[in-house]
């Protein structure tokens, strides 16, 4: 199961402990910077393990040299997704592909409801399961409120 | 502030809370400000500047100013973040750009700024060509410069008034909000021609009051400009001969009385070319006894060549004046 108790998805680094403070995402960024990895905000309502590509904020951050520069940006992107996933994204380009080297939620909707199994019969009374977001039964942008 | 500076002096980080201390707390001045290695800083400016009193004198207040906050922070007093923002107007060539370069040293050694960095842009990089291309272009501007300093050059090019659907003005716009909101991240500083700059502030008020220093940087006398070339040949190992010492210094006399003289940037120029013309002389030399001394020596010769010693006429009148 991707859920754990309390329904709050799991994704990404830290997603097991509470909330973030800006402080320690602060830290993280500078972190990132410091290895010289570029940053990108990304943000969903559509919790699924399985959707791996969130929507862009903006185009990933290269040439930052201070952590202000990306809370800003996370925050112009909770300002206008205040109740969406947002995550941030740090790409190492080292081997010449800009691969993901950390990835962790930086805003979650307040109220997570969940995934439901979802069970298929098919032939030969094959059963198939697969996960299904309560939020997606709602259309795109009124997921979360 | 560093971890090193911290830990030498035994007080707590930036933002840690201090307990309220009595009013008759001694406070150590001395040893901040040794610690804050701040004198470093203004001694090297001291030392590679020449000249420039009055920005001299206002860098050492804002370093004291930011070294005091910093105690009475440490005391539990409260601090406003003081606005740093900087306007630096002068004419060409009075050292504008070097200034910067070192403030943003000195803000970094103070703990102002994080990173200290500098981010020297114009109005190119701010303004977009189409509708909605430039508050992204400033936005990445600033992101970029978050942490250090943001280097404005010609910074009233960026409001042209004759058009009034020019773009410079949401480039303004943005930055004014930057400024305002972000003080803590970044220090904006904007140079440019005194008088271009009175007109810029003159049409936008706001930027005049969100910028608490303004500096004006004095054009150089002339035994500063001497002063200036010995420290520039220095740096590229090269030296006057006695003689062409006395010519170099009838030349900066001469050069300063004619249009189109650019201080230090003059100066730069003149010696440029004085090593291009001894150059040029060793080579007609040709007897093949060159010596160390010969390659390092500028003579009389390679300065007198100088049009400006032929007849001193004002550039304009000259075809080839774009040469200088």
């Amino acid at each position: 199961m991707m859920t754990n108790h309390g329904s709050r998805i799991t994704q990404g680094t830290f997603s097991f402990l509470p909330d973030l403070s800006d402080e320690q995402i602060t830290k993280q960024i500078q972190y990132c910077l410091k290895n010289g990895w570029a940053l990108n905000v990304e943000f969903t309502d559509d919790p699924h393990p399985r959707n791996t590509y969130w929507e862009m904020w903006g185009i990933p951050m290269f040439d930052i040299k201070d952590a202000a520069a990306i809370l800003y940006e996370t925050n112009q992107c909770r300002k206008a997704y205040p109740s969406h996933y947002i995550r941030l994204t740090a790409f190492d380009s080292t081997r010449g592909t800009e691969s993901v080297k950390l990835s962790f939620i930086v805003n979650r909707p307040k109220n997570e409801p969940g995934f439901r199994l979802v069970r298929q019969e098919v032939e030969g009374r094959h059963v198939r399961y697969t996960l299904q977001s309560y939020a997606a039964d709602q259309p795109e942008g009124e997921r979360y409120r | 502030m560093t971890e090193a500076s911290e830990n030498n002096i035994g007080i707590p980080a930036r933002d840690a809370v201090a307990k309220p201390a009595p009013d008759d707390t001694p406070v150590d001045l001395e040893a901040a400000f040794r610690d804050s290695q701040v004198q470093e800083v203004l001694d090297k400016l001291d030392r590679e500047l020449v000249g420039l009193k009055p920005v001299k004198t206002r860098i050492r207040e804002i370093a004291a100013l930011l070294l005091v906050d910093r105690l009475r922070r440490q005391l539990g007093l409260t601090t406003d973040t003081p606005t740093l923002h900087m306007s630096f107007t002068g004419n060409p060539g009075t050292g504008k750009t070097t200034v910067a370069l070192r403030m943003a040293e000195i803000l970094h050694r103070l703990g102002y700024v994080r990173q200290g960095h500098l981010v020297a842009v114009t109005r190119d990089d701010l303004v977009g060509q189409y509708i909605g291309h430039t508050a992204p272009k400033t936005k990445e501007v600033l992101k970029r410069a978050m942490g250090g300093v943001l280097f404005i050059d010609e910074a009233y090019y960026l409001y042209r008034p004759e058009n009034e659907r020019d773009y410079g003005q949401e480039s303004i716009e943005i930055l004014l909000q930057v400024m305002e909101n972000n003080r803590d991240d970044l220090v904006v500083i904007l140079a440019g021609y005194k008088d271009k700059m009175d007109r810029f502030f003159l049409s936008n008020p706001g930027m005049r009051s969100r910028i608490a220093h303004h500096l004006d940087f004095p054009d150089y006398a002339a035994e500063e400009l001497m002063g200036i070339a010995s420290l520039m040949l220095e740096q590229v190992q090269y030296r006057f001969s006695p003689q062409a010492e006395a010519a170099f210094q009838d030349y900066i006399r001469r050069r300063m009385r004619m249009p189109h003289f650019a201080n230090a940037r003059s100066i730069r120029n003149a010696l440029d070319r004085a090593r291009l013309r001894q150059a040029n002389r060793l080579f007609a030399r040709a007897d093949g006894h060159l010596t160390k001394r010969d390659l390092m020596l500028l003579e009389p010769d390679d300065i007198v060549a100088s049009r400006v010693f032929r007849e001193g006429v004002p550039d304009e009148q000259r075809p080839d004046s774009a040469m200088e």
